[in-house]
C-alpha cells in the first residue's frame, strides 16, 4: 500500500508494502489506489469500487501469441502484461500475470511431472493442467512427518522431477558420525546423485533468473502507479495434502482409512505452510497472500467433515498469518454457500474472501462485513456473452453488493478467463466506472 | 436402480448396512467370507452390494453423502467385484446383464480432468446403466468412432476448464456433421457449466453433479427413479 496506507497499516499491524513508486505522479496514483484496497480490507467503503486485473493465459489471446510463447519468454510476457495493465487501467494489478505464466524454462529443466504444459502434454495454444496423482503413498504419512526434509529430498523431488530422480540415491545422513560421516559422503559421488545435483543447480539458476523478472515486473507495475493485489501465494493444509501429496482419490479414502494420520499431518503441515506463507510475504514485501482453495466447495464434503477436518487447521493458519501482519486472501473455488457461516469466524477487517461461484449477494449478506469481497463475474458469461451481458452483470453486482455496503474488489470468478473476447474485458472495466464511480 | 432384493439373510443385511455406512473393513471381510468360504452365489453377492450402492446414491442425492463417500463406495465395490467376477466367469461363463441403457462418456479434447467424469460413470454404472468411459482429452473424431461402435442412448461430455466450452461445441457440431445428432441425447457437465454454456455448445442438457446426470438419463430413457 502507499506510505500513508502502510502508515495506517502499521497501526493496525499489517506488514508494510516494500515497493513504492519513485515518480511523484505515479506515487499519487499509487497511494490513492492503495488506500482503496486498504479501505476495503479494514472495513471502510472506498471512494469507488476498485477493479483488479488478473489474467494468466488470456494474455496470450490478447497478444495473439501461443500459450507456449507466454510461458517461455520472460521479457515478452512482461511487456504484454504491462501493456494490458496500462490499456485497461485497473485500480489494482496482479503480479500473477507474470508470476503464474513464466515457469516454462524452469519446468523444462526440471522435467516437471505435476503439470502438463504447452508443448509438454498439451498443445502450444492450451493452458497448463495439473495432474492429479499420488505423489505420497498412503503408507508414507509417518515417514513424511518424522523426516520432512529427507522425504522431500529423497522421495518427493525425485517423483515430481525427472531431472532430480537421482536424489533418490542420496545417502541417508541422520545417524552418521565422525569417520562414518566422512566415508558416508561418498554416496554423493554416485553418478545418479552427481547428475541430479548438477541438474538442481541449473534449475536453481533458472528460477533465480525467472524470479528476477517477476520482481522487475512488480517494480514496473509499482512505478506505473499500480499496487499489487498480493505479494505471494499460500495453500491450505487440506489442499496441500489432497492436491500435492495424496491426490484426490487418496485423500478422500484417507478420510476413512487413515484419519488419525491425516489429522496429524494436517496439523503438522499447517506449521510448515504458515511459516512459508509468512516468510514469502516478508520477502515479497506485501501483506496480501492469495490462497486458492480447491477442496472446500459445498459439493466436495459434508458440513461435518468441513467443520472437523478442513476448517480448524486452515482457520488457525489464517489467524497466525493475521497475527504476523498478513492479509489472507483465500479464493474459495466453486460454490461455498453452505460454508459461509463457518468461514465467517475470522478476525474482522483482516481478510479478503474471493469467491468463484458463491453468489456475492449471499456472501455479503451472511458475512456481514467481516471480510472484504472479491469476484466474481461468471466465466461462461465472460467467454460466451456480449459486452452488454458483461455490463449488466457488473451493474447487478454494483446494485446488489456494492450499493448495499459490500466492500467489493471487482474481478472475474478467478481472473479473466483465457478465452474472453477483449471487448468483454473492456466492458468490465468501463461498467465498473460507469456504475460505481 | 437395481431390482429390490427379496429374502435377505442377516449376513446380507449386514453387508448392505456396512457398505452403506462406509464400514469398509467389516463389509469387505464379510463379502470375502461369503464368496470364498461359504461359496455363496457371486451374482447374488453383487446384487446385495448394488442394493447397498443404491442407498449410497440415495444418501448422496439427499445431501448426506458427498464425494469421499462415493469414492470409498466405488473402491469397496471394486474390491468385491474383483473377486466375484472371476468366479462368475469360471462357473457360469460370461453373462450379459440387463442394463437400462448405454451411456458413452468422456472429457472433451484439450481437457485432462477426470474426477467428476469418473464419479458420474460410477454412479451411472451402479444405477444400472451400461457405461463406456473413453477417458480424457478425447478428440471429436474419437467420440464419433466410439458412438458408431457403441451405439449409446446418451453421450456425456465432461470438461472442467473454460477451454472445454469450445471443445464441447466442436464435439456437438462434429456429431451433427456426422449425421448422428438425432440418434441420442447429449448431456454436458463440469465445474463451469451453466445455462450460458449449454446454449453455446448446443447440447441437450447439463448437470452439476452425478445425481443430475442420472436424473437426465432416467428422464430421457423413461426410467422411473
Amino acid at each position: 500500500m502507499s506510505d500513508a496506507a502502510s502508515g495506517s497499516a502499521g497501526e493496525t499491524g499489517f506488514l508494510p508494502v516494500r515497493l513504492q513508486p519513485t515518480e511523484p505522479a505515479a506515487q499519487a496514483r499509487f497511494e490513492a489506489r492503495s488506500q482503496r484496497l486498504m479501505d476495503l480490507v479494514e472495513g471502510r467503503q472506498p471512494d469507488r469500487m476498485p477493479v483488479v486485473m488478473y489474467a494468466t493465459f488470456w494474455l496470450a489471446k490478447y497478444a495473439g501469441i501461443s500459450c507456449k510463447e507466454l510461458m517461455y519468454n520472460y521479457e515478452g510476457t512482461k511487456d504484454i502484461a504491462l501493456r494490458a495493465v496500462q490499456e485497461f487501467d485497473p485500480d489494482i494489478a496482479a503480479p500473477g500475470m507474470m508470476a503464474a505464466n513464466v515457469f516454462g524454462p524452469s519446468m523444462e529443466l526440471m522435467d516437471f511431472k505435476q503439470l502438463q504444459w504447452p508443448g509438454h502434454g498439451v498443445g502450444e495454444h492450451q493452458p497448463y493442467q495439473y495432474l492429479d496423482r499420488e505423489y505420497m503413498f498412503k503408507e508414507e504419512y509417518e515417514q513424511l512427518m518424522a523426516d520432512p526434509t529427507g522425504f522431500y529430498l529423497r522421495k518427493y523431488l525425485p517423483r515430481v522431477s525427472g531431472a532430480l530422480e537421482g536424489l533418490a540415491d542420496m545417502p541417508d545422513l541422520p545417524g552418521m558420525y565422525y569417520f562414518r560421516l566422512i566415508s558416508g559422503l561418498r554416496g554423493f559421488n554416485k553418478p545418479s546423485v552427481r547428475q541430479a545435483l548438477m541438474n538442481l543447480l541449473k534449475v536453481a539458476e533458472e528460477v533465480d533468473v525467472m524470479t528476477g523478472h517477476i520482481v522487475d515486473f512488480s517494480s514496473k507495475l509499482t512505478n506505473l502507479g499500480y499496487p499489487r493485489d498480493s505479494g505471494s501465494n499460500g495453500v491450505s493444509p487440506y489442499d496441500f495434502i489432497a492436491d500435492y501429496l495424496r491426490g484426490a482419490r487418496g485423500m478422500m479414502t484417507d478420510l476413512f482409512r487413515k484419519k488419525d494420520q491425516l489429522m496429524a499431518l494436517l496439523d503438522r503441515s499447517r506449521e510448515w505452510l504458515t511459516r512459508i506463507a509468512i516468510d514469502n510475504a516478508k520477502m515479497a514485501g506485501h501483506p496480501i497472500v492469495m490462497i486458492p482453495i480447491h477442496w472446500a466447495p459445498d459439493a466436495f464434503m459434508s458440513d461435518k467433515v468441513f467443520r472437523e477436518v478442513y476448517w480448524p487447521p486452515f482457520r488457525q493458519m489464517l489467524c497466525d498469518m493475521i497475527d504476523a501482519g498478513l492479509i489472507p486472501m483465500p479464493l474459495w473455488e466453486a460454490d461455498c454457500s453452505k460454508r459461509l457461516e463457518i468461514i465467517k469466524d475470522v478476525p474482522r477487517g483482516k481478510c479478503i474472501y474471493w469467491f468463484e461461484r458463491t453468489p456475492l449477494t449471499l456472501a455479503n449478506e451472511v458475512l456481514e462485513g467481516q471480510v472484504a469481497l472479491r469476484g466474481n463475474l461468471s466465466p461462461s458469461m465472460m467467454t460466451t456473452g456480449t459486452p452488454d451481458d458483461v455490463d449488466a452483470a457488473v451493474k447487478n453486482l454494483v446494485d446488489n453488493v456494492w450499493n448495499k455496503g459490500g466492500r467489493l474488489l471487482l474481478d472475474c470468478a478467478f481472473g479473466i478467463p483465457d478465452e474472453t473476447p477483449v471487448p468483454n474485458v473492456r466492458a468490465m472495466f468501463d461498467a465498473a466506472r460507469k456504475y460505481a464511480g | 436402480m437395481a431390482d429390490k432384493l427379496s429374502d435377505i439373510t442377516p449376513d446380507e443385511q449386514n453387508l448392505i448396512d456396512w457398505l452403506a455406512d462406509m464400514q469398509e473393513e467389516e463389509a469387505v471381510a464379510l463379502a470375502m467370507k461369503m464368496l470364498l468360504e461359504e461359496k455363496k452365489d457371486p451374482i447374488r453377492v453383487l446384487e446385495v452390494c448394488r442394493a447397498a450402492m443404491d442407498i449410497v446414491g440415495q444418501r448422496f442425492a439427499e445431501g448426506e453423502y458427498f464425494l469421499p463417500e462415493l469414492v470409498l463406495a466405488g473402491e469397496m465395490l471394486e474390491s468385491i467385484s474383483a473377486v466375484a467376477k472371476p468366479i462368475i466367469k469360471e462357473t457360469q461363463g460370461d453373462q450379459e446383464q440387463s442394463k437400462l441403457g448405454k451411456v458413452l462418456i468422456g472429457t472433451v479434447h484439450g481437457d485432462l480432468h477426470d474426477i467428476g467424469k469418473n464419479i458420474v460413470s460410477f454412479m451411472l454404472d451402479i444405477n444400472g446403466y451400461n457405461v463406456r468411459d473413453i477417458g480424457v482429452d478425447v478428440a471429436v473424431q474419437t467420440f464419433i468412432d466410439e458412438i458408431n461402435d457403441f451405439q449409446p442412448d446418451v453421450v456425456g461430455l465432461s470438461g472442467f476448464l473454460t477451454l472445454a466450452f469450445d471443445s464441447m461445441k466442436e464435439t456437438v457440431e462434429g456429431i451433427a456433421a456426422a449425421g448422428l445428432r438425432d440418434k441420442f441425447k447429449i448431456m454436458i457437465g463440469g465445474g463451469q457449466i451453466d445455462d450460458n454454456v449449454l446454449k453455446y455448445t448446443g447440447a441437450d442438457a447439463y448437470g452439476v453433479n452425478a445425481v443430475e446426470a442420472i436424473a437426465l438419463c432416467n428422464k430421457w430413457l423413461g426410467v422411473e427413479a
